[in-house]
């Protein structure tokens, strides 16, 4: 069971004056039950890659398969499909649509051919999952504050119970509290329930804290696909893309380079304060 | 008087049903008083739903307060007269850059705020040029806005900002869809706008160390405001910034660590410099 990418290129507006060559050539390997972290500056194709992955965008060239089923053969059940990929898009307002908070999430999961009343037991523990507080529950979506906002999108897609999760910079506009329960809830997930969870996000600090692999996105192509601190040694090459590594990695840097007897790889607080603490004590 | 001045500011969401009864209301922002010097950099943190974007909205007049009053340049919000004057002194940056493009081409987009105000075409011209390079988007100046990303639209539309010069500029989350390369350099633009033409700066924003420069935060929570003081003297207090569900810059997370580990460190590590010097120092004396 995977997702595989042969070939993948994506043209917006081909054959136009204007087309943008947002994909080129992309082959990934998705197996299942992974943390992947998606990182790349702005305009690098995480959108548009995300996209594919459910079939919202159909590559101009290239094949994605599902399972072993190419997603684009005639007769594929695309909806099915939506059912196990769950996207988060990058901009709640998008998603949200129904009158109140409860009626939105319950949307996709009665989709699904659930009845009233599970598709209600869904919701309710979707937006638990969130920490969003029963008081906004039959407001409307658009009356909330913009992590309000953020959050209900995630528990929409949180009560479909997909296999496979992608957030597209589910913590951008929550605060550092909101971030942290939020990935820690989708850490927590993966864990008991093994579904692979893939998060576009421009912070290095959450990607090094919580994934198992970082895909590295520039002008539409994979520059880099290892573990954290493989990709973030490459700090160097990150920021000449757009990125960086998170703050630690810069202060062991500075530590080492200032002639402390400390490794530079460190890429969360544990690691930075374990290193540094060893040649104290 | 400073060039932001609340006094008591009270504003009230209400809900009503279709026939107009009310069905609640929401207290987003209470009895706030804030003092902005003209030329600083304020910085506004809180949780989710604390009333940030609520107060900021009401320092160029979209919202209006329910009890208490805002000035802006000695301008009451409230006056209807001044309503053109406050919109021009008090530029506006929100979230969603997506509802705040209006060009078809990025250049013309951003010459809209100007071109309003009836600058001469040639000062445009420069002020679009000044802008985009400012934000890192020169570049991109024939392009349809439509077509960018999130986090490039993000930047056209603080150029945009920046080209109506204007006394003071209110950030709502600027940077919350930029990767860091964006984050950084509109941050150094935002600073280079402060520092040069001394414009006024309230950055809202939810990544810790992006206000670290800043003259004064303020801390909102449930709509009121929490603390109040220098970036070090807010930064010094990690477990009370816990519980208003906020953050310390990496650095500061990294020291405060190291402090509780038994390393003697000064409360409120702002920079690598500073803590790279203070260990560097203990290591010595070892
Ligand atoms: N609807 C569209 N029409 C035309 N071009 C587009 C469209 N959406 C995106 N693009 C272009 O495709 C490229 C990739 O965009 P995409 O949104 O996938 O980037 P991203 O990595 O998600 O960026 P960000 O970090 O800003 O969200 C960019 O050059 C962008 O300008
Ligand atoms: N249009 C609206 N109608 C009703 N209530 C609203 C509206 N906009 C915001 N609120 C409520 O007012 C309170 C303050 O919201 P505000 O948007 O000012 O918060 P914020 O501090 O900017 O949050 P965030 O960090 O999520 O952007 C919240 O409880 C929110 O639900
Ligand atoms: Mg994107
Ligand atoms: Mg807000």
């Amino acid at each position: 069971m995977s997702i595989i990418l042969d070939h993948v290129d994506y043209v917006y507006g081909e054959d136009t004056t204007l087309a943008v060559h947002a994909l080129n050539d992309v082959n990934l390997v998705i197996p299942d039950g992974q943390f992947i972290g998606l990182i790349g500056h702005t305009g690098s194709g995480k959108s548009t890659l995300v996209q594919h992955l459910n079939g919202l965008i159909k590559p101009t060239g290239g094949s994605i398969y599902f399972n072993g089923e190419d997603i684009h053969a005639e007769g594929y059940d695309k909806k099915k499909l939506r059912s196990k990929v769950g996207l988060v898009f990058q901009y709640p307002e998008h998603q949200l649509f129904e009158i109140d908070v409860f009626k939105d999430v319950c949307f996709g999961p009665k989709n699904l051919g659930l009845t009233q009343k599970e598709a209600e037991l869904r919701a309710y523990a979707a937006l638990k999952q969130v920490g969003l507080e029963d008081e906004y529950f039959y407001q409307s979506p658009f009356d909330l504050s913009g992590g309000q906002k953020r959050r209900v999108a995630i528990a929409g897609v949180l009560a479909m119970k997909p296999d496979v999760l992608v957030l597209d910079e589910p913590t951008a506009g929550l605060d550092p509290k909101g971030r942290d329960e939020i990935l820690d809830q989708v850490a927590k997930l993966k864990e008991e329930t093994g579904i692979t969870v893939i998060l576009v996000s421009h912070s290095m600090e959450d990607v090094a804290k919580y994934v198992d692999r970082i895909i590295v996105m520039n002008q539409g192509s994979v520059l880099y696909d290892d573990v954290p601190k493989e990709v973030f040694k490459h700090y160097r090459e990150l920021e000449d893309v757009g990125l960086a590594a998170p703050q630690v990695t810069y202060i062991m840097q500075a530590l080492h380079k200032s002639g402390m007897p400390v490794a530079t790889d460190a890429t969360t607080i544990e690691q930075a304060a374990q290193e540094i603490l060893q040649i104290f004590f | 008087m400073g060039i932001i001045k609340t006094d008591k500011l009270v504003f009230e969401y209400i809900r009503r049903d279709e026939e107009g009864n009310v069905e609640g209301i929401t207290r987003a922002v209470d009895e706030v008083d804030l003092d902005v010097k003209q030329g600083d950099f304020v910085a506004i943190l809180g949780h989710n739903g604390s009333g940030k974007s609520t107060l900021a909205k009401h320092i160029n007049a979209i919202l209006y307060p329910t009890e208490g009053a805002v000035w802006v340049d000695g301008m009451d919000t409230r006056d209807e007269k001044d309503l053109w004057n406050i919109r021009q002194e008090a530029g506006m940056v929100f979230q969603n850059p997506d509802n705040q493009i209006i060009g078809q081409v990025v250049e013309e987009d951003v010459g809209f705020g100007p071109e309003n105000m009836g600058v001469p075409t040639e000062e445009i011209w420069e002020r679009v040029e000044e802008s985009l390079k400012a934000v890192g988007m020169y570049a991109y100046r024939k392009f349809s806005p439509n077509k960018l990303s999130g986090g490039q639209k993000q930047r056209v539309s603080i150029a945009g900002v920046i080209a109506m010069h204007p006394k003071c500029i209110i950030l709502d989350e600027p940077t919350a869809m930029l990767d860091p390369n964006g984050r950084k350099e509109v941050v150094r633009a935002v600073r280079a706008l402060n520092d040069v033409e001394g414009i006024t700066v309230v950055l809202i924003t939810h990544y810790m160390e992006e206000i670290i420069h800043a003259d004064k935060v303020f801390v909102m929570d449930k709509g009121k405001v929490a603390m109040e003081g220098t970036p070090r003297e807010i930064f010094s207090q990690v477990k009370r910034l816990k519980e208003l569900r906020l953050d310390v810059p990496q650095v500061t997370l990294l020291a405060y660590e190291l402090q509780r580990k038994g390393i003697e460190l000064p409360d409120g590590i702002l920079t690598v410099e500073e803590l790279t010097q203070h260990l560097l120092q203990k290591y010595h004396m070892k």
